[in-house]
């Protein structure tokens, strides 16, 4: 199989997987359960959703690894086990996926702050390279750095995963502003990232969660603006959660989402897939709207 | 009164200015910040609820500005590691009862989730404003809440969450408070938040970022 690049490069419009978090509390975890450790308890129910997403014909899937850096394993007292959790999350994802579709690593923020000294470059780092390497280990054929909202963590963790030599995949999360620009909670713009993560080495760009389809078109347009060749993959949310009835609904149906996807694409994404609230319907709309394309 | 200098501790807070060896901000490199200027105001005399003024001020500003979007999570830091400072120096008047704090504010990660930046953000600014506020952590337990309202007899009670799935646990916890202490006053917040969400949940206010929190709690205590 070629490279995930390579393929992007063929032209065609891929189709990423869609949520896991909200996936796995729909399986049984609880709410202050450690997702990452379902990968030795569940493997399951975690293999159950990786394949959910093949069956649904994406041509991608990420891996159950989000929150597996040290820093916040660490919350967990699973400090240790980082290298383990990470490999079984790479494991369970290859295996559903067999040889002809892409395990793309996930790795998330640590939710620590640089600037205010809650952690060193150096243990950034240091983490993120255990990630990456487990999970490229244990079989990913990608790294997909994602919700980032900080140019310096992105940026660690983004050359923590070129050093395993894997094709490193780059994401941040933003929100529109007042003035209608979008920015990340750390102030980052869509132009800013782009040029910031491409310099340290991300080889395909975009942003995931907080927004809708709708939104991400702007984000699209905006990276666009200053980059017209680097691949975009977008991980949209099925709109913004809403509160009712003691249960969390999202608002943005299956149909909704793939009725924007040919917009998404004319606009210059590459790689669609959904984040927060998507199920495989959703996905499998998609992948009908792409090939209709 | 060395006016000039008060005024001048209200811009650090806001500017984000803690002392004269910070890179941060960079129009500002070289001057003193608020620890020095907080400790030559007070061996001036200048009394200490004078500064105090001038930080709630200069920190409602940098709130105000957050909330327009003009500035962003690192500038909000900066302007409470500046404010701390300031604490630092007036915190014996606290103690002594000199200058006192506008009420009690109870803040807490709901069960289940471990994300703190905003509810450290809220926590910060509403120091700022001059309230006195307990932070109970992450992932804290409805009866940890329930001991602190206890505790703390006429607090305002402030739960924040961010993964939508802990927002039934933030639901459960709003339930217990006001069960056990039906006048307690209970404000919710959160990425997964709306007013929608915090009507549902039967709290008495919602607010989408820090400032927006102590505009509730100085409403409420003014009430």
């Amino acid at each position: 199989m070629s490279s995930l690049l390579e393929a992007v490069k063929k032209g065609k419009t891929l189709v990423s997987d869609g949520a896991w978090g909200t996936f796995l509390h729909k399986l049984g975890l609880q709410p202050g359960e450690c997702p990452e450790l379902w990968n030795l308890t569940h493997r399951a129910e975690v293999f159950s959703i990786a394949k959910s997403y093949i069956d649904a014909g994406a041509d991608m899937i990420l891996t159950n690894s989000f929150g597996g850096n040290p820093f916040k394993l660490e919350h967990f007292g699973l400090k240790d086990k980082s290298f383990e959790l990470n490999k079984a999350a790479a494991e369970i994802s290859r295996e559903a996926a067999g040889d002809n579709h892409f395990v793309l690593g996930s790795i998330g923020p640590t939710g620590a702050i640089l600037m205010m000294g809650q952690i060193s470059e150096q243990e950034l780092y240091d983490g993120f390279a255990i990630q990456s390497e487990a999970l490229k280990q244990g079989g990913a054929d990608a790294i997909c750095v994602e919700t980032m909202s900080a140019i310096d963590e992105a940026v660690i963790a983004v050359r923590a995963a070129i050093s395993t030599g894997l094709e490193v995949v780059c994401t941040f999360t933003f929100e529109k502003t007042i003035s209608g620009e979008y920015r990340t909670m750390m102030g980052v713009s869509p132009k800013e990232m782009v040029i910031a993560v491409k310099d340290a080495g991300a080889s395909i760009i975009g942003s995931n969660c907080g927004n809708g389809f709708e939104q991400m078109i702007d984000i699209i347009h905006e990276i666009r603006s200053v980059d017209s060749e680097i691949p975009i993959l977008i991980h949209a949310n099925a709109g913004k959660p809403d509160y009712v009835d003691g249960k969390t609904v999202f608002p943005e149906t299956p149909h909704q989402m793939a009725a924007i996807t040919p917009a998404l694409i004319k606009a210059g994404a590459n790689i669609i897939g959904g984040c927060c609230g998507t199920t495989p319907e959703h996905i499998k709309a998609l992948v009908n709207a792409v090939r209709i394309e | 009164m060395n006016e000039a200098l008060i005024t001048q501790i209200g811009i650090c807070i806001e500017k984000g200015k803690v002392n004269k060896a910070s890179p941060y901000p960079g129009d500002m490199i070289g001057q003193e910040g608020s620890d020095e200027l907080t400790r030559q105001a007070l061996s001036e005399g200048i009394g200490p609820d004078l500064i105090l003024q001038a930080c709630n001020s200069g920190m409602q500003r940098i709130g105000e500005r957050f909330s327009r979007n003009e500035v962003f999570v690192p500038e909000l830091l900066m302007a409470a590691k500046s404010m701390n400072a300031v604490m630092a120096h007036l915190k014996p008047y606290f103690q002594t009862g000199t200058v006192k704090a506008k009420g009690k504010f109870v803040i807490g990660t709901v069960a289940g989730d471990l994300h703190d930046i905003g509810k450290n953000l809220v926590s910060m600014v509403v120091e700022g404003n001059g309230w006195e506020v307990i932070d109970l952590g992450v992932d804290v337990k409805t009866a940890k809440f329930v001991d602190s309202v206890k505790a703390n007899p006429g607090c305002i009670v402030g739960l924040s969450a961010l993964l939508t799935t802990t927002m039934a646990n933030m639901a459960k916890t709003v339930q217990e408070i006001k069960n056990q202490f039906p006048d307690t006053v209970v404000i919710v917040g959160g990425a997964p938040l709306s007013t929608k969400a915090a009507e549902q949940m039967k709290a008495d206010g919602y607010a989408s970022d820090p400032q927006g929190a102590v505009a509730f709690l100085n409403k409420v205590s003014r009430n």
